[in-house]
């Protein structure tokens, strides 16, 4: 009890310190970028006298450390500063763009772990075979096709002409903003406000994008799976297993399969933390509201208060699902307990 | 002995390689009664694969090929895959080197023993765990309730190998392969593993074959020796005989051994040159 309280308690505390220092590089990157953020909302036409007084306004003449706390203290209380692209406070940019991408990367990642796990197991198992040889050029594919060639493609066929999926944008025109936001992720909201017909135009829009950032996900888990595979199949214990007469299909998945269970979830993590990045390739193509897409143009307006909480929120998302796999691994893995 | 448990002959081993099929195993012959054979021989003479290929678990590209190979009436070489894994385990087993290798990491040891019993015979939840703590007992394991909800990391040397000998045991074969499995132990407790083995084998009256490398190890614990080099039979004797053993490379084997009352400065090398062409 005295020993799981002392875990928790650093569990949190490491968490803190990480955040901490996230905080601190976005910050003085920030800070050391060659963009002057007052010249971005007075121009570069204002007198020297309104420079410096809107200098001052912003708190950007005070010393760098003492900045820098305000900062943690702003942002601590939810105060991520006003965009200047969009005249918003950044926390409601962000509370609107971020489940728009999770919307998106989860289902992505969904659909790349059911389908690329089993596919990656299927593959090692049968190494050499015609089924193997399949899988291995899914993969390859799923890296070296560009992304942006496959979304227009996926729109061609599937929204242009065959008419199966929904255009790009979250939503039909027609539907846009009826239903109130409550977590931002508009399957979960529709289904909230218990209207039907908006949570099927929801899935049919997000659907292709979706599919094809889960087929990015799905070659590089099938890979890394199929490797992690051939590997444990070469393992003395799936030997002992087969002595014990253990069926073909157990040995893969109970003996070669468990094991991998803790190497694999590094590997999800990841690929699910960059598909919540933002695919800014893909957001394009789709005229998707999501981080990526907010991220670029406040990049290009030198938006810096934009740009410092979407990094903050990308950098959040990396810890949390770093600290979930060491949670996942724990309770997957004796070794670790 | 009327037909014997089992019948090996003419076994060869091959692997391909880019200079053609390789022979691991050239051409072995032996029979088995229930006794205990030892196969002895050095490092790549073979004897791993001969205690392998008899459970037909040498993986492609690997071939095994034999004029015959029989197991109790059974003819192992035209088994189906399905039909060998009703007889691994089961009828054939085989008790693996290094227990920190051999056992999977991420099940309880309790686990992996009823996986044993539960893969060949469908019985009652009770049983299995009863037959797990009895299986534990029997393998000189002080706490088998305690032990069961182990994980293999959480288990010495010694209690790994004893775990997997109940493992292999508790289906009752008839056969029993031991490859090697004290070389990865401690010597202190060499002689406690083998010994059970050998309780266990005598009183159920399985068949044993013990591959080791240790000549002195497989005279103590077994009826009849077969003495292996590069893939062939060089000798084959009764185990109180081995000091008679003809062959060169035996006399050569049993000349580099040590003894407590060594009187001699150097110990003899083997001359490979003895046998050459054999």
């Amino acid at each position: 009890m005295q020993r799981q309280l002392t875990e928790i308690v650093w569990f949190v505390v490491t968490i803190a310190f990480t955040f901490l220092g996230l905080l601190a590089i976005t910050f003085f990157i920030g800070r050391v970028v060659p963009i002057d953020p007052v010249l971005s909302v007075v121009g570069d036409r204002a007198t020297p006298a309104v420079y410096e007084a809107a200098r001052t306004a912003m708190g950007l003449d005070r010393p760098l450390p003492i900045q820098f706390i305000s900062y943690v203290g702003d942002v601590l209380t939810g105060n991520f500063g006003k965009s200047v692209s969009t005249g918003r406070p950044v926390i409601e940019d962000l509370s609107r763009v971020f489940p728009a991408t999770l919307e998106m990367a989860t289902l992505g990642i969904l659909i790349g772990v059911a389908l690329g796990v089993p596919m990656g197991v299927v593959a090692a198992s049968r190494q050499g075979s015609w089924v193997d040889q399949v899988i291995r050029v899914i993969g390859l594919l799923g890296y070296s096709v560009p992304a942006f060639w496959l979304g227009l493609v996926g729109l061609a066929i599937f929204y242009a002409r065959l008419r199966w999926v929904g255009g790009p944008g979250r939503i039909d025109i027609y539907f846009d903003g009826l239903v109130p936001p409550v977590t931002g992720v508009l399957l979960i909201d529709s289904l909230i406000s218990g209207d039907i017909d908006i949570f099927w135009n929801a899935v049919n829009h997000l659907i292709l994008p979706a599919a094809v950032l889960g087929f990015f996900s799905l070659a590089y888990i099938a890979r890394m799976t199929r490797s992690f595979m051939l590997d444990q199949l070469n393992q003395e214990y799936v030997t002992t297993a087969r002595v014990k007469g253990v069926p073909e299909r157990l040995v893969v998945w109970r003996h070669a399969f468990n094991p991998i269970r803790v190497p694999l979830i590094t590997v999800i993590g990841l690929s699910y933390a960059g598909l919540l990045e933002g695919s800014v390739m893909i957001e394009t193509i789709f005229s998707w509201p999501g981080i990526g897409n907010y991220l670029t143009v406040a990049l290009l307006n030198a938006d810096m208060n934009a740009v410092l909480g979407a990094t903050l929120v990308i950098g959040a998302v990396f810890i949390c699902i770093n600290k979930l796999s060491d949670v996942l691994y724990r309770v997957l893995d004796p070794r670790a307990r | 002995m009327s037909s014997p448990l089992l019948d090996v002959q003419n076994l060869r081993v091959s692997f391909p390689s880019p200079k053609g099929p390789v022979e691991v195993v050239k051409g072995i012959s032996f029979t088995l009664g229930r006794e205990r054979l030892g196969i002895v021989g050095e490092s790549g003479s073979g004897k791993s694969m001969t205690g392998r290929s008899i459970l037909k678990l040498i993986r492609s590209p690997g071939k095994v090929t034999a004029d015959r190979m029989t197991f109790d009436g059974i003819d192992l070489l035209s088994q189906s895959e399905k039909q060998m894994r009703a007889i691994r385990g089961a009828r054939i087993s085989m008790v693996m080197q290094d227990p920190k290798f051999s056992l999977n990491p991420v099940m309880t040891v309790g686990e992996q023993i009823a996986e044993a019993l539960v893969t060949h015979a469908k019985l009652p939840r009770r049983e299995i765990n009863d037959r797990v703590l009895s299986m534990l007992e029997a393998v000189r394991i002080n706490d088998p309730a305690r032990v069961a909800k182990l994980y293999p990391h959480e288990v010495s040397g010694g209690m790994g190998q004893r775990v997997m000998i109940a493992m292999m045991l508790i289906p009752e074969p008839d056969l029993l392969i031991a490859d090697e499995p004290t070389s990865a132990l401690d010597v202190s407790v060499q002689a406690q593993v083998l010994d059970i083995i050998d309780d266990l084998v005598v009183t159920k009256g399985m068949g044993l074959i013990l591959i080791s490398h240790d000549l002195n190890l497989v005279s103590h614990y077994c009826d009849r020796i077969l003495v292996m080099n590069s893939g062939q039979v060089v000798e084959e004797c009764i185990a109180s005989e081995l000091s008679q053993a003809k062959h060169p490379y035996t006399r050569g084997l049993l000349a580099a051994m040590p003894r407590i009352d060594e009187t001699r400065d150097e110990l003899p090398v083997l001359d490979r040159t003895a046998w050459a062409g054999t």
